[in-house]
């Protein structure tokens, strides 16, 4: 099980490579998903395996605030149509 | 029995994990904004999901199994939605160099094309 | 080596190189994405030094909060930003800085390392008196009995924070609305996000303040994710930010802290000091501050990322 932690880290780690490279926002944006998944995943199998059931917790925040961080990615990264109000 | 459901839990995780590599590999190496879109979500669902899945018999009890299920399903619907937000985002960008850029309207602004 | 304390390193280096990356990023969004990424797994580092409330606080404004934030100063500095970055400090200034930074590091590094090997600690005595409150986390009990001071003055630190946003605002907008009105189509894709996630994010909200009583939790967090549901609706345009003038909004905003003076005031006149519970009630007592204290962090965290008015109160 540790083994498998480790390897989703280690996929974590390269889809940061995407994060840093990505030629356009949308890659980023796409990296940054992909690192909360992995990280929820991450944080699923630490729970199990040092035995702190309350690591759910913490797994269903990242996934609620990455959804909310996302859609504001969405938001700004060049979405906005000329003729819509600028968002925040 | 214990042993069994370890051997579940094994299978199920290295499964997901395997799937988070795909999907790894696929951001990396896809040539093409919306085909890494794709490669990501397969990560998202289906690898998430199969960690959870053998996870399940790790879980103390009823209620601690109860949330490792909340946890995929709110990641499976938010990250389904929001990957069509940024492939419409990339798509009205016209990053990924398909058509439409002009017919396909910006993300949740969804009024008659112009 | 195990391969516990390999994975760790490999954490560490990650995160390490995440926020270098951030801080030499040329472009704002880039920055902020990688900001928000750095807080997430920083959120993975403290769930492995067993500082599970810590983790939950870090993912939720550091993870969420805080990296939309900065993507709305990042969006309004746009304008500006291809001027900012043809400018390059020069070459006395960088190598100032660059002594400063190793300065401070090496001191934090130092004042690390040299700690006594057994560090000294109150956690036994805090333990300890966990019968005082009747609650089971040591956190929950330490923020909300034994320093009890110290979060009422966060509190009022980050009113004052807030009221410190609002100044930023022309005087004729004064009393307006913060941000700009988003649109969004009601049966898009957006909208129909901001319609399932807010109820299942405020369950889980409440769920988080409640556990926070036994197990990791509490009101920061908890008001955290009710902030950022409330936000995600105003995102998608469902429905728009109070003006700054409402008096329901500035209720909910000192409730929080309000409540908390009233409770320590009633311990100064009841009970033997500021802030002293009397133990037959001290459990009642804190849920019913960390309920207003929860409410006015939603409040308050939601209305610093909205941020100073732009729209004018008289529409």
């Amino acid at each position: 099980m540790t083994a498998a932690l480790g390897f989703i880290l280690a996929m974590l780690a390269l889809g940061l490579i995407r994060v840093l490279r990505g030629p356009d926002d949308a890659d980023r944006m796409m990296a940054a998903q992909l690192i909360g998944t992995g990280g929820i995943a991450a944080l699923l199998l630490l729970g199990v395996v040092t035995g702190v059931p309350a690591t759910v917790d913490v797994a269903l925040t990242v996934a609620l605030l990455a959804t909310f961080a996302s859609i504001a990615f969405v938001k700004k990264g060049g979405v906005n149509a000329p003729e819509s109000p600028e968002s925040r | 029995m214990s042993l069994a459901l370890d051997i579940v839990t094994i299978t199920a995780v290295s499964a997901g994990a395997f799937f988070f590599l795909a999907g790894t590999v696929g951001l990396l190496r896809f040539p093409d904004t919306l085909t890494r879109l794709h490669a990501l979500t397969k990560a998202d669902n289906v690898g998430l999901g199969l960690v959870v899945l053998g996870l399940l018999p790790q879980a103390g009890s009823l209620r601690g199994g109860f949330k490792l299920i909340c946890v995929w399903l709110l990641v499976l619907a938010a990250g389904a939605t929001v990957s069509q937000l940024i492939a419409r985002a990339a798509l009205a960008s016209g990053a990924s160099g398909q058509q439409g850029h002009s017919t396909v309207r910006a993300a949740g602004d969804e009024g008659p094309p112009t | 080596m195990t391969i516990a304390s390999a994975l760790e390193m490999a954490l560490a280096a990650v995160v390490l190189g995440m926020a270098m990356w951030t801080i030499v990023a040329r472009e704002t969004f880039a920055a902020a994405v990688g900001f928000v990424v750095y807080g997430l797994l920083l959120a993975l580092v403290w769930v492995r030094l067993d500082a599970v409330d810590v983790a939950l606080t870090e993912a939720a404004i550091g993870g969420g909060l805080s990296g939309v934030l900065l993507l709305g100063a990042a969006a309004r500095l746009r304008a500006s930003e291809t001027r900012a970055a043809a400018e390059r400090p020069g070459g006395i200034m960088r190598l100032g800085a660059a002594a400063l930074s190793a300065t401070v590091a090496a001191a934090f590094g130092a004042s690390v390392l040299l700690l006594p090997d057994a560090a000294p600690t109150l956690a036994p005595a805090a333990a300890a008196n966990a019968v005082a409150t009747g609650l089971g986390n040591p956190v929950t009990n330490v923020l909300m009995a034994f320093r009890a001071t110290d979060t009422l003055l966060e509190k009022v630190v980050l009113l004052l924070a807030l009221v410190g946003v609002w100044s930023l605002a022309p005087d004729r907008l004064w009393g307006g609305y913060p941000g700009a009105r988003h649109q969004a189509d009601p049966l898009g894709t957006l909208a129909f996000l901001a319609r399932l996630l807010p109820p299942v994010g405020i369950v889980v909200g409440i769920y988080v303040v409640w556990a926070g009583a036994n197990y990791p939790g509490g009101a920061f967090p908890g008001g955290t994710i009710l902030a950022a549901m409330w936000l995600l609706v105003i995102m998608a345009g469902l429905t728009d930010t109070p003006t700054i003038s409402s008096r329901r909004l500035r209720l909910v905003l000192i409730a929080g802290p309000g409540v908390f003076l009233v409770v320590g005031l009633g311990g100064l006149c009841v009970g033997t000091a500021f802030l002293a519970y009397p133990v037959a009630y001290a459990k009642p007592l804190i849920i019913a501050i960390e309920i207003a204290m929860t409410l006015t962090i939603a409040a308050t965290l939601g209305l610093l990322v909205a941020g100073a008015p732009e729209r004018s109160a008289g529409r």
